[in-house]
């Protein structure tokens, strides 16, 4: 049995891992590269909580053979901090009560993000159509949804 | 033991990989395949990929529409000339799955999944299949008949007529969540007109059968009339006739019978 | 969107808050959008294993023999655990609290009893070498009777689905098959109400669907400890049942929670942490039991299903005169919470009204389903859904407002509960007006006047004379209506069927006056076994 090489960009750095034939990148990028914030929860494509920007797209990377992302550019919620400072929407989440367990935060921000980073002024259907694949069991969804609004407005400061 | 993944270049070749391994699945968007692997699926142990361009192609300048197996919902969605298929596309799954999932893979989605192949088979789509032996297309709704002896196959492409009108085409999806949700039932129904009157019917329905599959008898209903009122309702009382859907979380058989008429008489009616 | 009625109970309360009505961060919001708090599974060990369960296809079957000899050769398998392994393969959860027997294994020995159950574990170097060991074991099954329905879990000859409890019943006190609560006679109230109304409610099993599954990883720490990273929302409870199940002291473990991916009641059942441990201890190696997402939702524990059937007295007024109830909770196969859930819906009853004839017969049921668990407000929520749709019956039988008859119902401060207690600080009539006003719903000035400070007490504080047995039904008024319609009655209804089961003694007379202060807690519990 062989290892598979594969070199991708996580968050603008350049990797290089070895991974088993069959893992999918949300295990490549937890097991291998130590990146904690995509989370495992449902493996089916159902929950939205792994979710990742691959090449800008949102992708679910619990469904993502991991050497399919070989070349591409792989971003998840660890690179979104902008240095020191919290991403808007991070802000934005953080000061609408947008979280309670936290779980399905990092998914939740990455399809935001992927909604904000093409359409930076979106309707509140947009928002919501943008979260649609991601599940959130504890606090509800409308402080999530305007929370990526206040972010969209720009009512929030990084 | 790992699991081996085989990518080749061309369609031909996977085609080849995977009509040669039982254990073999080949893999598109993803959400069959991994998921099945991430359940701990044990019988598969040989993955097959193409990265063949031919597989991603649209073509959807004339009338005849052509989608490449692996052409996402996502890109349906992003092609102007595709806008009687936005509908279904828009259906599945949020942003990421759409952004994944591939019209080859739809065909093989199990209910509650597969709402593209409804749409589809309204349309009478022609599936372009690679087996061992060559390529060659099967009418879909032979397809999906022999669909648990299609896993050797890779299928490249499926194409179908552009409707007539907007009109003509009608789609439509029952789902407990909005906006994402699996499927109670789907429904989808090519009506072309000539003379004022319907003539060449389809309606398919997911999630009323082990696989998609048409209402005959409301389509012999519809045949041959203009759609007023009483051929509505005769079409929506008889669309239940030669189902046979299961129970699972999201309805039972019992109210999937009772509920496909109501939603083929919106359907047809052009309710909301 | 919050907003504090200063108008109500003004006088009771100091309004110099300080947290109360501000908007305050959460200590874990800055871990939360940064992806950096710690759930039990963002622990990366060196050489860590992974373990999966083999779960039982049958609902209710004896075990003839469990092969594993293809299962050992498999590659990667570094250990298959039995019922045999584990120290103490038999417990239930309210153990710790002495309450009730040990009746659920760790891992199925002779018999399993629910679709699902785990009957060894597999640890492997990898999930995939798990799962591929899994599809290698050969279990011979002998299946059984099988029984789903709470009630016909109950009928005489029914299959006996857990040993421990044969009679399919929680048994309380060593004694009783079931919580009773008998307040006045209900029955000689029902004969004389102007209509009764008897409704039967029922509630399906509910997954919490927590985003993260339950799971736990443990390690051999470098002192004789085990480190363990877990999901459990009830972490002193999971380290004593590790502890128990695993026959040594707690100190052996050390625990790390508290960042929990959605718990809601589903991660209290301490279901991954015994196992991940015995694994660690028998392979020496970090050692980690996730739920897949199927296992989440087919097999770890709901909120449980009930079936309640309420019978009610009411005169034309809108008085409720008798209410009479008899509950059945789906413990599943096994006890975890449901007899606490019991407990607690007993308590509950009759709801928040005063009504001077309460009968009320609560069962916790085992059947061949997935054993349940605790979910927010388990054992009174489906109690109070029955409750408030038989009001909303109620008044329209009586042909009154449903919030009227609601305030008209209300307990109020100095009323005397079914349970023998005062009823203080009750607040139903002002949440009921403030929900009428946010409503914009007409209610009667008479009704907006009302307060849980008036008209309470007096001839409603007295403790009704109470007879432990049933007596015969006398017969039914003519003009009695028991359908809520509005309409007369076109048939009528058949008497409702006794329970089931023989009663239980009758319990010796309790002391009338209420009890207070260091007895609280055994309201909940009642008396506790020593």
């Amino acid at each position: 049995m062989s290892k598979i090489p594969l070199q991708f960009r996580h968050n603008g750095r350049d990797i290089a891992i070895f991974v088993d034939g069959g893992t999918n990148l949300l295990v490549a990028l937890r097991e291998l590269i130590g990146d904690m914030t995509p989370k495992f929860g449902c493996g089916q494509g159902g929950c939205g909580t792994c979710s990742v920007l691959i090449d800008g797209e949102l992708h679910l990377s619990c469904l993502t053979l991991a050497e399919t992302v070989a070349g591409r550019s792989v971003e998840t919620l660890d690179g979104m901090r902008q240095g020191p400072n919290l991403h808007p929407l991070q802000r934005a989440f953080a000061d609408h009560f947008a979280a309670q367990c936290g779980y399905c935060t990092p998914g939740m921000l990455m399809a935001a993000k992927a909604l904000l980073d093409r359409n930076p002024s979106p309707s509140r259907d947009e928002v919501i159509e943008a979260i649609s694949g991601n599940i959130c069991r504890c606090t509800g969804y409308e402080p999530i949804i305007n929370a990526i609004l206040a972010a969209a407005g720009g009512r929030v400061s990084a | 033991m790992a699991v081996t993944v085989k990518t080749f270049t061309s369609a031909g070749e996977a085609a080849g990989a995977l009509s040669s391994d039982r254990s073999a699945r080949y893999l598109g968007g993803g959400t069959l395949v991994m998921r099945a692997l991430n359940e701990g699926d044990v019988s598969i142990s040989t993955v097959v990929r193409a990265s063949d361009q031919a597989l991603t192609r649209i073509d959807a300048s004339g009338p005849r529409v052509t989608l490449g197996a692996g052409v996402t919902f996502a890109r349906v969605l992003a092609e102007r000339d595709l806008a009687f298929l936005h509908a279904p596309a828009r259906s599945i799954g949020g942003p990421a799955v759409r952004n994944m999932g591939t019209v080859g893979g739809n065909l093989f989605a199990p209910s509650p999944y597969g709402d593209f192949t409804v749409a589809l088979l309204a349309l009478d789509a022609t599936v372009a299949v690679q087996g061992g032996f060559g390529a060659h297309n099967i009418p879909i709704e032979e397809f999906l008949q022999g669909r648990d002896r299609q896993a050797g196959t890779l299928v490249l492409s499926v194409s179908c007529t552009r409707p007539a009108s907007a009109d003509a085409f009608r789609y439509r999806k029952i789902a407990r969540i909005k906006p994402k949700g699996g499927a109670v039932i789907t429904l989808a129904a090519h009506l072309p007109v000539s003379g004022g009157r319907i003539a060449g019917a389809r309606i398919a329905l997911g999630s009323m059968a082990p696989t998609q599959i048409r209402a005959r008898a409301a389509e012999r209903a519809l045949e041959g009339r203009s759609l007023d009122a009483a051929t509505i309702a005769a079409a929506a009382s008889a669309a239940g006739e030669g189902t046979s859907p299961s129970d699972n979380a999201l309805g039972s058989a019992w109210y999937r019978r009772e509920i496909v008429g109501v939603h083929l008489r919106r359907l047809l009616s052009g309710q909301e | 969107m919050l907003e504090l009625r200063k108008d109500i109970f003004a006088d009771e309360r100091d309004d110099n808050l300080k947290e109360i009505g501000k908007g305050t961060q959460r200590q874990d919001m800055l871990g939360h959008v940064t992806g950096t708090s710690s759930y039990f599974n963002d622990h990366k060990l060196q050489g860590m294993l992974h373990l999966k369960v083999v779960r039982s296809t049958q609902a209710h079957a004896r075990l003839r023999r469990i092969d594993t000899t293809e299962a050992e050769r498999s590659a990667g398998v570094r250990r298959i655990i039995r019922g045999a392994d584990v120290p103490r393969n038999l417990n239930t959860l309210l153990s710790l609290i002495n309450f009730g027997k040990d009746d659920e294994p760790s891992l199925a020995v002779d018999k399993v009893r629910y679709k699902g159950e785990p009957i060894l574990a597999i640890v492997a170097d990898s999930e995939r070498e798990a799962f591929e060991a899994i599809a290698k074991v050969k279990i011979d099954y002998e299946p059984l009777p099988t029984v789903f329905d709470v009630e016909d879990a109950l009928k005489p000859g029914a299959p006996v689905v857990n040993e421990t409890y044969p009679k399919n019943t929680f048994t309380y006190h060593d004694v009783y098959d079931h919580q009773r609560l008998r307040f006045g006679d209900a029955d000689a109230a029902l004969a004389t109400a102007d209509h009764v109304l008897e409704q039967r409610y029922q509630m399906s099993p509910i997954e919490h669907a927590p985003t993260e599954t339950n799971g736990a990883i443990a390690a051999p720490d470098t002192n004789g400890r085990y480190v363990v990273y877990t999901s459990t929302q009830a972490l002193f409870f999971s380290v004593d049942t590790c502890a128990k199940i695993l026959d040594v002291p707690s100190n052996t473990f050390h625990f790390i929670g508290g960042t929990v991916g959605g718990g809601f009641g589903g991660k209290v059942d301490t279901l991954t942490e015994p196992l991940a441990i015995l694994g660690a201890m028998l392979t020496g190696r970090p050692v980690r039991y996730v739920f897949g997402r199927e296992e989440e939702m087919q097999y770890g524990p709901p909120r449980g299903a009930e079936r309640i059937y309420i019978k009610d007295g009411v005169m034309r007024d809108g008085r409720i005169v008798a209410r009479k109830i008899r509950a059945y909770f789906d413990s599943g196969a096994y006890t975890r919470l449901s007899s606490y859930a019991a407990v607690k819906c007993a308590a509950h009853l009759p709801g928040p009204y005063t009504i001077p004839n309460v009968y009320g017969d609560v069962y916790c049921v085992f059947t061949n389903r997935t054993p349940a668990t605790a979910m927010r407000g388990f054992g009174v929520t489906a109690m109070d859904f029955a409750i408030e749709c038989q009001m909303d019956k109620l008044a329209n039988l009586v042909g009154m407002d449903p919030m009227e008859f609601r305030i008209l119902n209300a307990y109020r401060d100095g009323d005397m509960k079914a349970h023998r207690r005062e009823a203080k600080n009750t607040a139903l009539i002002e949440c009921v007006q403030v929900a009428a006003e946010k409503a914009k719903w007409p209610i009667r000035d008479e009704f907006k006047r009302a307060s849980s400070r008036k008209d309470g007490g007096g001839s409603r504080a007295a403790i009704p004379v109470t007879q432990a047995d049933s007596r015969a039904r006398p017969a039914v008024p003519s003009q009695q209506r028991t359908s809520y319609d509005r309409l007369p009655p076109t048939v009528t209804r058949e008497p409702p069927r006794e329970p089931p089961s023989p009663a239980p003694p009758p319990p010796s007379p309790r002391p009338a006056a209420p009890s207070h202060g260091a007895t609280r807690f055994s309201s909940v519990f009642g008396t506790r076994r020593r």
